[in-house]
């Protein structure tokens, strides 16, 4: 997410941030540069020639050249102008405050909206533990209300659809008395992608948001659109007065460039971010942090959200105080890694600790969740008392949780290699001595392979 | 001097519409059958542009078309493609969801060639140039292809959407890594996005575009024309 532009700007700050003394001219060449990323990154040619005006007049004020540590300065100043391009801190859908929330979603055709639907019903329910109903209003591409019915029964959501023949004017205000009646608390309205230059579809556009009403109306755009977007964001902006973004397709190398123009030209906020091909992966978007993440800042904040969410705090103190008295067994390991698989992809959050984007044994490791999969396969092919005491696995034992396991004496072995490994790491730690990455990339078997052992 | 500025222009356009045109050559259907492959990002047109081409091989040009429904991913992708092969008249082989799509592509081979069908043309699931276990996945059908007919397939089309940016030059490398692509499809280009990442495309990687998508109905499929893509680049 965000990779490239990522790491184009911590090149030229780690320049910028080893220098004790600024000038103009540094300034200057530290400008040239940041408006080069932004511009490789799809941000509007506009937006990048304002964004680097402000940054340079602030970097040239007295609040810089001034201070002790003028790069730490300069840092922290594209840090916060990076934080208002993208929106301050994050916005909140509006709620109703009497009778079902409606949320109408628009877009480009290919943007991501019906997948956007359902994870956003997702998210609703999961987070909001909201009811939540979706109304199937793209009655002009082939099948898409059968998606729509499919991903939103995966998400929990209750599908409202009249086929094809109906006028989606029609059927969105037959949804949403539905709602009503059934009482759920928020309806969300798929609608067809449409180009923004198609005046019939733009004119449907209005009349459905007239009708409905919606309490939220969400732009989805695809982070990988190029300088078009903001033409397109226009013109959305006119018919169907969108109050927000919902970005998808993040999960891709796309420098996102796109959606930063949007909230820069219509002072619209993006809310949403949608990060891969599961349900789960689909967040609220928060621009402060996106901003210290792509300054290779670290995301900490969400990281412990996350965590908050997902493990348990008796475990986890009990876990501590095993730690500390060195007997964290295999059967502590395959619970840790259960809860910590919890939070999702291992990769996404490596990307939120701080300073793991410069690291590169980390950057490049692809983490293999089969792998994952493979380990805690082979702990659970063990007896309780093997978990307590692997060094008791030996020649028989071996085979026969390689067998359980649908693995090789090898991997076994290799397992049992990187727990101690790992407990030594611990002793360590408990310590009070922190662990360089080497040692992590070793313990979490995520040290970068060659490609060719994947399938 | 406005003279001289026309001069300046149609020079420019003439060289833009030769970077475009780096390594073009005409779609080879002479295999029997023969096999397109389509491959791209999620929501770039696959499924539609192989409606298109369907609809224009087999009304246009008499010619019968099998379709395979190899995206067993996304919800209701073979229905959006079932619903294609309707409207262009083209048969359909789609395996169970969730299937593997390299099984699917086998399957649509082998009905072609028992049926004595022209052309097969194999729909894949829109996956994101970055997952890597999907590009490998993606690798594999084309192996699978190989396997099933030697040589095959004959044309592998990726489909760019005309609104993409600078990561356009980045699917296409990785796409072309995976499969070995032939030609692009730049769709979407009846909006306001002119597409001018392909010149990059073009001009970096020798994949040309072959083919124009510019509306949703069937006849919506045109050839690229070089010039008239660098006249649109350029007009205001």
């Amino acid at each position: 997410m965000f990779d490239q532009l990522s790491d184009r700007l911590q090149a030229t700050l780690s320049e910028v941030r080893s220098r004790g003394k600024l000038s103009e001219d540094d300034v200057d060449a530290a400008m040239r540069e940041i408006r080069l990323a932004l511009l490789e990154a799809d941000v509007n040619f506009k937006v990048v020639k304002a964004f680097t005006k402000t940054l340079k007049e602030r970097c040239l004020g007295e609040e810089v050249l001034g201070s002790l540590d003028p790069g730490q300065q300069v840092v922290k100043i594209v840090n916060e102008e990076l934080t208002g391009l993208m929106g301050g801190t994050g916005s909140e859908l509006a709620l109703s405050t009497s009778g079902p929330t409606v949320i109408l979603m628009a877009g480009l055709q290919g943007s991501g909206k019906t997948t956007a639907c359902a994870k956003l019903a997702r998210h609703l329910r999961e987070n909001g533990k909201k009811d939540v109903a979706l109304a199937a209003c793209d009655v002009y591409r082939p099948a898409a209300v059968d998606q729509l019915v499919t991903v939103g029964k995966r998400a929990g959501a209750h599908v409202y659809e009249q086929g094809t023949d109906a006028d989606p004017v029609e059927i969105a205000a037959w949804a949403l008395d539905r709602a009503r009646e059934e009482r759920r608390d928020v309806l969300i309205v798929d609608t067809a992608g449409r180009l923004h230059i198609d005046q019939d579809l733009m004119d449907e556009l209005t009349r459905i948001r007239k009708r409905v009403k919606p309490h939220d109306v969400l732009l989805v755009v695809d982070a990988m659109t190029g300088q078009d977007a903001v033409g397109v964001a226009e013109s959305f902006a006119e018919a169907a007065e969108f109050d927000g973004v919902v970005m998808t397709k993040l999960d891709g190398d796309a420098r996102g460039g796109a959606a930063l123009s949007v909230k820069a030209v219509t002072g619209k906020p993006i809310l949403f971010a949608s990060t891969g091909e599961k349900l789960e992966a689909f967040d609220r978007f928060h621009p402060d942090r996106m901003a210290s993440r792509i300054l290779g800042m670290g995301d900490v904040l969400s990281l412990i959200e996350k965590a908050e969410q997902q493990i348990d705090e008796d475990a986890a103190k009990d876990l501590e105080a095993k730690m500390r008295r060195n007997q964290f067994t295999l059967e502590d390991f395959l619970q840790q890694l259960k809860q910590v698989r919890k939070m999702g992809p291992l990769s996404g959050i490596l990307g939120m600790l701080p300073g793991m984007g410069a690291m590169k044994q980390l950057k490049n490791a692809d983490v293999d969740e089969a792998e994952l999969d493979r380990v805690e396969a082979i702990i659970l092919s063990m007896t309780p008392e093997e978990r307590a005491n692997p060094h008791m696995i030996k020649g028989s034992r071996r085979k026969r949780i390689a067998n359980g396991s649908g693995t090789r004496p090898q991997s076994v072995n290799q397992l049992i290699k990187q727990f101690d490994q790992m407990r030594k790491l611990m002793r360590h730690m408990a310590s009070g001595k922190m662990p360089d990455a080497q040692q992590i990339a070793q313990m979490t078997g995520t040290a970068p392979r060659p490609r060719a052992r994947r399938r | 001097m406005p003279a001289d500025g026309e001069a300046v222009r149609a020079r420019l356009i003439e060289i833009l519409a030769e970077v475009a045109s780096a390594g073009w050559a005409p779609i080879d259907l002479s295999a029997e059958p023969a096999v397109l492959l389509m491959v791209g990002v999620n929501g770039t047109g696959k499924t539609t542009t192989i409606g298109k081409i369907a609809w224009h091989l087999s009304k246009e040009l008499g010619l019968s078309v099998v379709m395979g429904a190899a995206d067993t991913y996304r919800a209701a992708a073979a229905e959006q493609l079932a619903e294609w092969a309707e409207r262009a008249g083209a048969d359909l082989v789609r395996g169970q969801e969730g299937s593997d799509p390299g099984a699917v592509a086998f399957d649509a081979i082998e009905a072609a060639r028992a049926r004595g069908a022209d052309v097969v043309i194999v729909d894949t699931a829109g996956r994101l140039h970055t997952q890597g276990n999907l590009m490998d996945e993606l690798t594999k059908v084309r192996r699978v292809i190989d396997k099933q007919l030697p040589g095959a397939p004959h044309e592998t089309l990726l489909s760019i959407d005309a609104t993409t940016g600078q990561n356009g030059l980045r699917q296409a490398r990785i796409f072309a890594d995976a499969v070995e692509v032939d030609g692009v499809v730049l769709t979407k280009l009846d909006g306001t996005a002119k597409g001018g990442i392909v010149l990059a495309i073009a001009d970096e990687l020798g994949i040309p575009v072959k083919l124009i998508g510019v509306g949703e109905t069937l006849e919506d499929l045109r050839p690229f024309d070089p010039t008239d893509f660098a006249n649109a680049l350029l007009a205001d």
